[in-house]
């Protein structure tokens, strides 16, 4: 397809119009083949911790291995899932005002709750 | 390099609006897959107020216990469940795709229905593994 538009630096850069080249679609793939495996140690995380008491759930979730385990996943999902909200609010909104506030929103949720899901997990590692 | 220079706008094709499409498999695949996503997004509030709440104590622990075992709690936990199975293997199937493998015609349908299959499956084996962790009929 010939572009006339496009200068041939802006051809041989790659970028494209958005200035950040296919670096969004490439993160949302190397976090999602991440997730496979994260997700999986995610639910049977939650399944060994099901029905414990409180003791002993904190032990479990302290624990190196199942703590450095969750972080990877809290981490991951964050990332993943605020690329994923911003395709998804590009895709919809039109109106550069609300585009503008979504998109910020949605970064401002995204670290709140990796902070937080992060902070509970790191004080419950050097707690118990 | 001639489009330029033509004055008057030529007629382009219009994409066709998403009602006039035969709802089919593979679509509805799609839309659900942005739609677990979203429902994935905002279940990690659940997550953080569990987490957050263990990290503060017994008593804020069994707030959450309580609720999660409610029939609104158990409801949001089962939705959450097929959710995330359903957007795990959908977006397998996106990495599968990916790779270049999967776009035949019944490629594309013998996926959907996989994950389909795959999805309610999974989250009825996790949630029978679930009752018996929890102690089973009692
Ligand atoms: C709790 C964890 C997860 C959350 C919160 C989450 C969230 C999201 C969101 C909001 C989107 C955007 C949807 C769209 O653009 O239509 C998305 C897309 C995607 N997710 Fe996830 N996701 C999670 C887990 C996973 C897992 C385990 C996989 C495994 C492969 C995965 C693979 C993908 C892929 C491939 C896409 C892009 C689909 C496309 O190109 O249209 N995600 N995710």
């Amino acid at each position: 397809m010939s572009a006339p538009h496009r200068t041939p630096l802006s051809q041989v850069r790659g970028l494209g119009a958005a200035r950040s080249g296919t670096s969004h679609f490439w993160q949302q793939r190397v976090t999602s083949v991440a997730l496979i495996s994260l997700s999986i140690a995610f639910v049977i995380i939650v399944l060994l911790l099901l029905g414990r008491t409180h003791a002993g759930v904190i032990q479990i979730l302290g624990s190196p291995i199942v703590a450095i385990l969750m972080l990877l996943f809290i981490f991951t999902t964050a990332y993943h899932m605020w690329l994923g909200m911003q395709e998804i609010i590009i895709d919809y909104i039109h109106d550069d005002w609300m585009k503008l506030m979504l998109l910020m929103t949605n970064t401002f949720f995204c670290c709140a709750v990796g902070l937080a899901c992060t902070f509970a997990i790191l004080k419950l590692s050097f707690t118990v | 390099m001639t489009e330029a220079k033509t004055s008057a706008p030529r007629a382009r094709p219009l994409s066709p609006h998403l009602q006039i499409y035969k709802p089919m498999l593979t679509m509805m695949m799609s839309i659900a897959h942005r739609i677990t996503g979203a429902t994935l997004y905002f279940g990690m509030i659940v997550l953080a107020w569990w987490l957050i709440s263990a990290a503060v104590g017994p008593n804020a622990y069994a707030n959450v216990e309580w609720f999660m075992g409610s029939i609104v709690g158990r409801f949001i936990l089962f939705g959450y469940t097929w959710a995330l199975t359903h957007h795990m293997l959908g977006g397998i199937r996106h990495l599968i795709w990916d790779l270049g493998h999967g776009f035949g015609a019944q490629e594309r349908e013998w996926l959907a229905a996989a994950t389909i299959v795959g999805s309610v499956g999974l989250t009825i084996a996790l949630w029978t593994v679930g009752y018996f962790v929890m102690g089973g009929p009692r």
